[in-house]
């Protein structure tokens, strides 16, 4: 399926998904805003895993996006804990609000 | 099977760590059982292999117990060794160091604490395990073991007295200076390894004697070196300051470690490596000069000196100055039998001193004694009998061996050294008859509360006395000049093994006729009756006037020869000082300021570079983020070759 799409395009794609993720997790100021852009900066490495895993006709690529997939969940059960937890502590999840580990 | 000779040194070291380590426990009874029980053990087992030996053809004996160090073409053995020259030292260190051990019961009995006495006995023990394996060893390097370890003893038995801070100083001081010669001693056996290859005597001596010309002028500098080590041990100008105060010890110390034994090991090692010096006349001339100066100078310090344990350390120094000079002229015999009358006579006179100071409850100062000759009747006449001893009255011992070590320095036509020697035969006399007539004889110039606690030592510390007094009277029959008849000097026939011919060596006899040496006789015994007399008419008769006038007439030089020609203040002031200053200026100016400092300036950095940087932790996360973004980028760049 994936194959029938040109590669620039699939890259195209990836990196601007990339880069909405990054600035969204250099921007924001809520904590979960920037976390789900975090997740979207590493989908859109999954997609240029997957693109790549098309061109050389290989699994390897997508065995990774797997495990990409694995991770991200992991973390993101253990980052809405830490969330939480600091809600309760500080009443807010705006990271401007919390630079208590500073000089 | 007879007895391993390695037993002889393995009995006192079983003794000492038996003292060392349970002695404490164990109470002194104990102790006095182990500690002198060792010692009588060593010196039965010594004399059970030195008895058959002496009756045999004295064909040295060599008992290895295998290898010990080995590390490429350089190997030392484990191996002891029985000749004459090591028989005639053990028999006499055994004997005399059992009788002291016996007098230290009696001695040590009462001050001491159970620890203090079981540490007493330990380190004499342990003294007694080095001084054998020194004498038996087989080559330089267990003789070396033996010669630091009799010099780790005097120094813990010199500050025995620890609590004492001039005890604790003075075997500071032995130590530091002992040092020095054991610095020359180490040099002297690279020096020897490097030469021969070896450092097993045997094979040293034989290659020695085999190659002499080639090597001359380098066994010149190693026997030199080798000697340095016998000046710092035998207590030599000018590295003799260390013995007088080394009198801090209690005094069966002094008269084992200080007169007897430990101090002729350099006299010992020189006759031992008797081979290399006679290939080295130079070395020779040194060496009789040195000992020649050290008679005279130690015994003119003597005749000014008021503490009894003093002069009788002035007077081992000039003795050993003595037997130096009869090494270095050649007459090594004559050397080694006045170590062996010395023994006898010394450990006397200090175990005598040791009453003394015993009866008068720590006094040693002359002037507060007198008239102790009632009060000590068997100190005094076995004091009296080591004092003729040592002044040289015929027929006591140490007539034979100085009156050997005089017509020996004759022989070999160095006058002005035989004039030396001859005066300070009378000046020992002098001082030793004026120490007698203070101490024993006038009348008591004590405290009351002294003059009634006066009492006659214990037999334990009588016995010894009388059987070393004894020994001083008859000890130089073995030693007859060989006027006598040509046989008569059984001493001489009996260490003739240890003197081998050498064919390059300077032999040169000057063979003295029977008138001379009638006259040298004649000579000796009239200056040591001579300083006898004088100083019985000065002190005894005249109680000491004489000596005062003059005193008083000059002033300036008495005062100097009291304060000992202020030797140890000029070496406090060209060496001590010098090098304090030195070591203070490397602890404060290389330790403190560059080390410290080069150290303290980097951490000083760091942290100012840690004060500034701190500031990039601003504690928000965004701006973290940024930076990571920004790294990567950086990374990229860097990776893809675009960057620089």
């Amino acid at each position: 399926m994936i194959g029938t799409i040109p590669l620039s395009d699939v890259l195209l794609t990836s990196g601007g998904l990339f880069l909405i993720g990054l600035a969204g997790a250099l921007l924001r100021r809520s904590a979960i805003s920037i976390f789900l852009s975090i997740e979207l900066m590493m989908n859109a490495a999954n997609l240029a895993l997957l693109g790549y895993s098309a061109l050389w006709g290989s699994y390897d690529g997508q065995i990774v996006v797997f495990f990409v997939i694995a991770i991200a969940a992991a973390e993101a059960s253990v980052g809405l804990a830490v969330f939480v937890a600091l809600f309760r502590h500080t009443e807010t999840i705006d990271v401007n609000e919390i630079h208590l580990l500073k000089w | 099977m007879s007895i391993p000779l390695w037993l002889i040194p393995a009995l006192p070291l079983a003794g000492f760590a038996v003292c060392g380590l349970l002695g404490k426990r164990l109470g002194k009874s104990f102790v006095s059982a182990v500690g002198v029980g060792s010692v009588g053990l060593a010196t039965v087992a010594a004399y059970a292999r030195l008895i058959p030996f002496t009756a045999g053809n004295h064909e040295p004996v060599v008992e290895r117990l295998g290898s010990w160090i080995t590390a490429g073409s350089f190997s030392v053995e484990m191996a002891f060794r029985l000749d004459v020259l090591s028989a005639l030292m053990v028999s006499f260190v055994t004997f005399v160091a059992f009788w002291i051990h016996v007098y230290s019961i009696g001695y040590m009995h009462h001050d001491e604490t159970d620890a203090g006495y079981a540490r007493y006995f330990a380190y004499l023990n342990l003294f007694m395990f080095s001084m054998l394996t020194l004498v038996l060893a087989q080559n330089f390097v267990l003789m070396f073991v033996g010669w630091e370890g009799v010099g780790l003893c005097s120094y813990l038995l010199i500050g025995y007295y620890y609590e004492r801070e001039y005890a604790a100083a003075a075997g500071k001081k032995a130590f530091v200076v002992n040092r020095i010669g054991d610095f020359g001693f180490l040099l002297g056996m690279f020096g020897l390894f490097a030469l021969f290859g070896s450092l097993d005597f045997d094979r040293v001596f034989q290659a020695a004697a085999a190659d002499a010309l080639r090597i001359a002028p380098l066994l010149t500098v190693v026997c030199l070196c080798l000697f340095v080590g016998a000046v710092g041990k035998s207590a030599q100008v000018p590295l003799y300051v260390w013995l007088p105060d080394a009198m801090a010890g209690p005094t069966p110390v002094s008269a084992l470690i200080h007169a007897a034994t430990m101090v002729t090991a350099g006299v010992y090692m020189v006759t031992r490596c008797n081979v290399l010096f006679r290939l080295t006349p130079d070395v020779m001339l040194v060496v009789a000069w040195i000992g020649g100066i050290t008679a005279i100078f130690a015994a003119s310090i003597a005749l000014a000196q008021n503490d009894i344990k003093k002069v009788l350390a002035y007077s081992t120094v000039s003795q050993l100055g003595y037997m130096f000079l009869a090494c270095g002229v050649g007459a090594f015999v004559a050397g080694m039998f006045h170590v062996l009358t010395h023994a006898f006579f010394k450990a006397c006179l200090f175990l005598g001193s040791g009453s003394v100071i015993h009866a008068m409850g720590g006094e040693q100062d002359m002037r507060k004694m007198g008239g102790l000759k009632s009060k000590l009747p068997t100190t005094y006449w076995t004091f009296l009998v080591a004092t003729l001893a040592i002044a040289g009255i015929p027929p006591l011992a140490g007539f034979f061996s100085k009156d050997a070590i005089l017509t020996g320095v004759f022989e070999d036509q160095k006058y002005v050294l035989f004039a030396i020697g001859l005066f300070t035969a009378g000046l020992t006399a002098f001082y030793m008859f004026r120490l007698v007539s203070l101490t024993f004889q006038r009348s008591f110039r004590g405290t009351h509360e002294q003059e009634h606690h006066l009492h006659e030592s214990p037999p334990s510390m009588t016995a010894p006395l009388v059987i070393l007094a004894i020994l001083s009277a008859v000890g130089g029959f073995v030693g007859l000049p060989k006027l006598l008849g040509e046989n008569a000097n059984l001493f001489a026939r009996f260490l003739e093994p240890a003197f081998p011919q050498i064919a390059f060596a300077r032999g040169a006899e000057h063979p003295l006729s029977h008138a001379i040496e009638w006259l040298l006789i004649g000579i000796s015994i009239a200056v040591a009756s001579g300083g006898v007399l004088l100083a019985w008419l000065w002190y005894t008769k005249e109680e000491g006037r004489i000596p005062d006038r003059i005193a008083q007439a000059f002033p300036k030089t008495y005062a100097l020869v009291s304060d000992k020609f202020r030797v140890d203040e000029a070496y406090n002031f060209l060496i001590v000082r010098p090098f304090d200053w030195l070591s203070r200026m490397l602890w404060k100016v290389v330790d403190v300021l560059i080390i410290d400092g080069v150290l303290n300036a980097g951490a000083f950095l760091v942290e100012l570079a840690g004060d500034v940087l701190r500031f990039l932790q601003t504690g928000n996360v965004r701006n973290y983020a940024l930076t990571f973004f920004l790294g990567v980028i950086g990374l990229m760049l860097l990776v893809l070759g675009l960057g620089f």
